[in-house]
C-alpha cells in the first residue's frame, strides 16, 4: 500500500544519483581497458598463477553485545601451470544482539554460510578469472559471480587489472511470512600497479559499486518524537532509498626496509549517492624476525558522514521520505590497532606440502558515534550518551603450501 | 570520452615503443620476498574486509579483489 506523506515532509535530500549513468561510464571505462590490454598484449615474460596452497582459519568477533565465530577454508591448486582452481568454504556463527535490536527485538543466534568456486587461467601475460559465490542465512541467499583480467607490461613493471561482478539476492524477514524482496549488486573495480624501484611499489585502485532494490535491514527501525509515550518516543521501520551507487578510490604504498622489513601505507576515499563521505589511513609494518618468525603490526583511522536520510530521532512519523537509523550510516570515526605473529613450522617438505605457516593475528577497533545516542543507558530523551563500540577480532589459522 | 581516448592514444603509442624496464628482473630479489605482497595471507585479509564492510559505511577498492573470492 502506497503510504501516505505529508508534502512538507518530503524531504530534503540530495537526489539519488543516476544509476544508468554510473553504468555506462564503468562499462565504457571497462570496455576502453579491454582494448588497452588487447593491443599490449604480446608475448614475453611469462606471469604466474597464484600459490598453490591450503589455509584452515577460525575467526572470532567480540563487541557490542555480539560474538561471531567460524571457519575459513580455502584450497587452490594449479594444474599443468596454466590454470589454478580455488574453493572456499566460510561460515558466520551469530550470537547475541547489537544494540539497534536489544532496543526494540530479542536476541537471536544465527549462521551464515558461504560457499565459493573460481578459477584463474594462465595466456602468457595474462590471467583470467571468474567465481562463483553463493551465500545463505535463514532470512537472506546471496549469488554473485564475477570475472577479472590481469595482465603486465613495460618488462613487467606494472600490472593492469579490471574486474566485473554482479550479485542478486534474496531478502526475507523471520516471522513475517509475506515478507521477499531482491537487490542486485554490480561492481567494477580497476587497478594497477606499478613497480617504482626495486625497493618500492605502488598501487591504485578505483571501484564503482550500483545496488538496486530492498537494501536496508528489514528488522532495524528510526525512532521519532511521540509524547503520547512515557519515553518521549515510539519506532517505525526504516524505509531506504532502492538504488545507491559509489565510488572508492584507493593508493596503497609498499617499501622494502634495508634490514629485511615491509613498510605499507594506504590512503582509500569514497563517496556514495547516499550522501556518505569516508576516508581511511592505514599504516602497517612487517618485520621478520630470525629464519622463523614474522610479526606485523598496523594502525588504522577511519572517519566517515553520515547518510543524508540518518537521524539519531526524527520530528515525528514518517517525517521524511527515506529514513535510517542504522550506525553504519550515521557519523563516525573507528581507529584500529592490530598485532600478527606468524611462525613457519617447517621449512622442510612433509605430507603433499612443501612448507606451512601457523599464524595469529588480533586486531582491537574503537568506534565513537557522533550522532548515535545510546538508548539502552535508560537515561532521559535529549540527555542519552553518545554510542561507543570496543571491537576485538581475532584470527587463529594455518597455512600450507604444496 | 575524449579522456578515454587519450588514455588509449598514451597506451598505444607506448606500446609501439621500446620501454627499458628500469628494474631489471635480476634486482628484483626485494620486491620478490613475501613480506612484499599486498595480501600475503588472502583468507585473513579477505575475513578484514568483511568486517570491515559490515560496520562502516564505505564499500569498495579493498585492494584484496581479484581472482573471485578475494582471495589473490
Amino acid at each position: 500500500m502506497q503510504k501516505e506523506i505529508p508534502e512538507a515532509a518530503v524531504v530534503a535530500t540530495k537526489p539519488i544519483k543516476n544509476q544508468p549513468a554510473i553504468h555506462t561510464l564503468a562499462s565504457k571505462v571497462v570496455l576502453t581497458l579491454v582494448f588497452i590490454l588487447m593491443i599490449l598484449a604480446e608475448p614475453g615474460l611469462a606471469k604466474v598463477l597464484p600459490e598453490d596452497r591450503v589455509d584452515v582459519l577460525y575467526h572470532s568477533y567480540s563487541g557490542g553485545g555480539i560474538t561471531i565465530n567460524g571457519p575459513s577454508i580455502l584450497v587452490r591448486k594449479a594444474y599443468k601451470d596454466k590454470i589454478s582452481i580455488w574453493g572456499n568454504y566460510y561460515a558466520d556463527m551469530i550470537s547475541g544482539a547489537s544494540i539497534d535490536v536489544q532496543a526494540n527485538a530479542s536476541k537471536y543466534t544465527e549462521t551464515r554460510t558461504e560457499f565459493s568456486l573460481g578459477a584463474d587461467y594462465l595466456v602468457d601475460r595474462t590471467l583470467l578469472g571468474i567465481g562463483f559465490t553463493r551465500s545463505t542465512e535463514d532470512d537472506y541467499d546471496a549469488n554473485t559471480i564475477n570475472a577479472s583480467v590481469s595482465q603486465d607490461f613495460f618488462g613487467d613493471l606494472t600490472t593492469l587489472s579490471f574486474g566485473y561482478a554482479y550479485g542478486d539476492d534474496e531478502v526475507r524477514r523471520n516471522g513475517d511470512d509475506e515478507f521477499s524482496d531482491q537487490a542486485t549488486h554490480q561492481s567494477y573495480h580497476i587497478e594497477i600497479s606499478q613497480i617504482l624501484s626495486k625497493n618500492w611499489v605502488f598501487n591504485l585502485s578505483y571501484e564503482a559499486i550500483a545496488d538496486e532494490g530492498f537494501l536496508n535491514n528489514p528488522y532495524r527501525s528510526i525512532r521519532f518524537l511521540d509524547d503520547s509515550v512515557a519515553q518521549g518516543f515510539s519506532y517505525q521501520t526504516e524505509i531506504y532509498p532502492r538504488t545507491r551507487t559509489s565510488d572508492a578510490v584507493a593508493a596503497r604504498t609498499m617499501y622494502y626496509l634495508p634490514y629485511r622489513a615491509a613498510l605499507r601505507g594506504e590512503y582509500r576515499n569514497y563517496s556514495d549517492s547516499w550522501g556518505i563521505k569516508a576516508q581511511n589511513i592505514e599504516i602497517s609494518y612487517t618485520h621478520p624476525w630470525r629464519e622463523r618468525w614474522v610479526f606485523d603490526f598496523n594502525f588504522r583511522i577511519y572517519d566517515q558522514t553520515s547518510a543524508d536520510f540518518y537521524a539519531d530521532i526524527f520530528p515525528f512519523q514518517n517525517a521524511q521520505n527515506f529514513l535510517a537509523r542504522d550506525k553504519e550510516l550515521a557519523s563516525y570515526d573507528n581507529i584500529s590497532v592490530g598485532l600478527g605473529i606468524s611462525y613457519q613450522f617447517n621449512k622442510q617438505p612433509f605430507l603433499i606440502f612443501s612448507s606451512g605457516t601457523i599464524n595469529l593475528n588480533i586486531d582491537y577497533l574503537q568506534f565513537q558515534y557522533e550522532d548515535f545516542s545510546n538508548v539502552l543507558k535508560g537515561q532521559a530523551l535529549g540527555s542519552e550518551p553518545l554510542y561507543e563500540l570496543d571491537v576485538v577480532v581475532t584470527r587463529a589459522f594455518i597455512s600450507l603450501f604444496f | 570520452m575524449k579522456y578515454l581516448f587519450l588514455i588509449f592514444s598514451f597506451f598505444s603509442l607506448t606500446s609501439c615503443m621500446s620501454i627499458e624496464p628500469w628494474v631489471s628482473p635480476y634486482e628484483r630479489d626485494a620486491l620478490a620476498d613475501p613480506i612484499m605482497t599486498f595480501s600475503r595471507t588472502p583468507v585473513d585479509g579477505a575475513y578484514m574486509n568483511h568486517v570491515r564492510q559490515s560496520r562502516e559505511g564505505a564499500r569498495g577498492a579493498e585492494g584484496n579483489t581479484g581472482g573471485g573470492c578475494g582471495c589473490n
